[in-house]
């Protein structure tokens, strides 16, 4: 059974200017173990995604659909059960490590919190605890009396990787755990999350907008556009041989170094992505699409088996049969 | 585009230093601590390294916003003056690009204002509108009357950076200087931004010095590139060359932690040192993945890693490298 099943999910903000759909559907499941990377552009609803999953959404969020966490439905759980699988079932990594950490805190403090509060360990063992876990993430136990400030960009995300493990987890969310690090930082980072995970047999589903990253760290890729999965499948398969075009957009945007094809040919998309409140009708990728077909907004085609590898799936009416024209509404088709 | 790079640098650093007092009387810091580089006209030159590694004030110090503590800055061959006068004619030349768009455009200006505002700094007044026009079209803005009365904030980031990229045109300037140009960027619209500054290169033969920690950026652009570490250049030469087969062991370690690289991950430990306190000897034998195995001992190189410094790399086109264990590998090619 899988650990995280997400089914139909929508997220919708309600705004003075009206209802705004940040994810539009988005079903997938992680596995005991397993690594998804969920890839995306600025406003695509990956962080939605994130904070969807623990429901830390502010009041202004509307929610519909199930995302069931161990067997338990997250989105009907109680309030009290919620704090429970918070920390001890599901924890997260956020981006930034500078904001999400108390600055007037020692970091050791910080991470004996969880601890205290989740498994009733008294003050001494939280904080010996606390120590075990900084020198997990590499860092030496005495620095749990630093201060945040005190700590380099990469410290600081090594002290969130030790509070996300803190109370044992099943699985990590980590959003953009690597952005704004340097590359040997980054990759140190990511050697941790990749050790710690495969020690302690974690689930993980990272969240990038590092298509390149998620391909080299995760099993399984997913990739969204607009609020809905356009493309997943296995890591290799989407970051190598994308079917959908974002999907392709989004693999040639990352250069491999050495390759001629990338060589003085930088490789972009016309266009941004589009506004979720003034979403184009049909497929929501087909303004910026190099390939769309006349029909194509009309259509909005949901994920289809496509590509190599299992589970391999695309949104687009090119892996349909038939190039998805049946399902053009009449009025359209006779026009 | 190689007759270009053989002709008189346009812009140069000569031995430049620059040092600045620490915050808390931890002694001086040596940000730039020796570099020579050479840009030619039509040339895109890459600068990478790590933060902390002294590119961006490097980048600073050539367009004059910083004095070198010892060395100097080269224009065209004369030597950059550093009175007000001077500088403004200096800047028509060589404009700057920043990174984050969204904080280097005053967000209650128009686009129209933002572009106009070098013109009327340099008195350029008379053909204001045709020549903002010019250069929001440049730079791919299209129709630019539509975007003339458009605020910062409604417009997308690719946009933002497009204005910025706009303002350094208007003076038609030989060089830009651009900081980081797409890392705020969504990777879908980064390669479009960088294929405008390719283009401007093609078109008006706009050289340019790109400031970034992104080799890939450096692989889809650059005709050189330059490695710094701790304040100076380690290796420099065609982007084919040292992005392909690397021979100092930090460019090895970065190209190796890319996401997709051949061969396994490079991870040097640790944080890049404090440029209060550069090592003695080569600058990089603390964290030397070759001292550190027994290949350095091997090659004899050892004790010159710990005790001599490889020196200041020549300005120039050529291929160079500043390591011991590389150049005794090759020594009749590589002199630094």
């Amino acid at each position: 059974m899988a650990l995280l099943e997400v089914s139909d999910l929508t997220v919708t903000y309600r705004t003075a200017g009206g209802d705004v759909p940040a994810v539009r559907g988005v079903s997938f499941a992680l596995d005991a173990g397993q690594k998804l990377g969920l890839a995306g552009e600025s406003g695509c609803g990956k962080s939605t995604m994130a904070l969807a999953l623990l429901r830390l959404l502010p009041k202004t969020a509307r929610l519909t659909g199930e995302i069931r966490f161990d067997g338990e439905d997250l989105l009907t759980m109680s309030w009290g059960r919620l704090r429970a699988v918070r920390w001890a079932g599901a924890s997260i990594v956020f981006q930034g490590a500078m904001h999400s950490l108390n600055a007037v805190q020692r970091i050791g403090a910080q991470i004996a919190e969880p601890i205290r509060l989740h498994s009733r360990a008294g003050e001494a063992a939280a904080r010996k605890r606390a120590g075990e876990l900084l020198e997990h993430v590499g860092l030496p136990a005495r620095r749990a009396d630093a201060y945040p400030h005190e700590l380099s960009g990469g410290q600081r995300q090594r002290v969130m990787i030790a509070m996300a493990l803190a109370c044992d987890p099943k699985l990590i969310v980590a959003d953009e755990p690597t952005t704004a690090l340097d590359v040997m930082i980054q990759a140190q980072i990511l050697t941790l999350i990749e050790s710690l995970v495969a020690e302690q047999g974690i689930s993980l589903l990272m969240i990038s907008h590092d298509l390149s990253v998620l391909a080299d760290t995760c099993d399984r890729l997913a990739v969204m556009y607009a609020g809905r999965i356009v493309e997943e499948g296995p890591a290799a398969a989407v970051f190598g041989a994308a079917r959908h075009p974002y999907g392709q957009a989004l693999a040639a945007a990352f250069p491999r170094i050495g390759d001629p094809a990338s060589r003085r040919r930088p490789q972009g998309l016309a266009g941004d992505p589009p506004d979720p409140a003034e979403l184009p009708p049909g497929c929501a990728f087909h303004p910026r699409c190099a390939v769309r077909l006349d029909h194509c907004d009309a259509v909005d085609p949901s994920l289809w088996p496509a590509g190599s590898g299992e589970g391999a799936r695309a949104a687009c009416v090119r892996v349909l049969p038939d190039d998805g024209l049946s399902l053009v509404p009449a009025a359209k088709e006779s026009a | 585009m190689s007759e270009s790079i053989q002709s008189a640098p346009i812009l140069s650093a000569e031995d430049v230093h620059v040092e600045f007092e620490a915050r808390r009387g931890g002694g001086r810091a040596r940000a730039v601590d020796g570099v020579n580089l050479d840009i030619a006209p039509g040339e895109i030159v890459a600068l990478v390294g790590e933060s902390g590694c002294g590119k961006t004030t490097l980048a600073r110090t050539l367009l004059g916003l910083e004095r070198p503590t010892s060395g100097r800055v080269l224009h065209r061959g004369a030597p950059l003056a550093y009175t007000s006068k001077a500088l403004k004619r200096f800047r028509r030349d060589v404009q700057l690009v920043l990174q984050d768009p969204s904080g280097s455009l005053n967000p209650r200006h128009t686009v129209y204002d933002a572009v106009a505002e070098g013109l009327r700094i340099h008195g350029d007044v008379p053909d204001e509108r045709e020549r903002v026009a010019d250069a929001l079209s440049r730079a791919g803005l299209r129709p630019p009357e539509r975007f003339f009365l458009r605020f910062p904030h409604e417009l997308s980031g690719g946009q933002r950076q497009r204005v910025v990229i706009a303002g350094a045109l208007v003076l038609e300037p030989n060089v830009i200087v651009a900081d980081e140009p797409v890392a705020s960027l969504d990777a879908s619209v980064r390669g479009e931004i960088l294929a405008l500054l390719l283009r401007l290169r093609d078109d008006l033969g706009l050289a340019a010095l790109v400031v970034t920690h992104d080799l890939g950026l450096a692989w889809n652009i650059a005709d050189r590139v330059a490695v710094m570490y701790l304040g100076r250049i380690v290796e420099t030469g065609p982007v084919e060359k040292i992005l392909t087969a690397p021979e100092h062991p930090y460019t090895q370690a970065l190209l190796s932690v890319l996401p997709e690289a051949p061969g396994s991950p490079v991870v040097l430990q640790g944080e890049p040192p404090d440029p209060t306190r550069i090592p003695s000897g080569c600058r990089f034998h603390l964290r030397c993945p070759v001292l550190a195995s027994s290949a350095a001992a091997a090659a004899g190189v050892d004790d010159a890693c710990r005790g001599t410094d490889p020196g200041v790399l020549a300005g120039g086109t050529a291929t160079q490298v500043a390591c011991h264990y590389a150049v005794s590998l090759a020594p009749s090619e590589q002199s630094p």
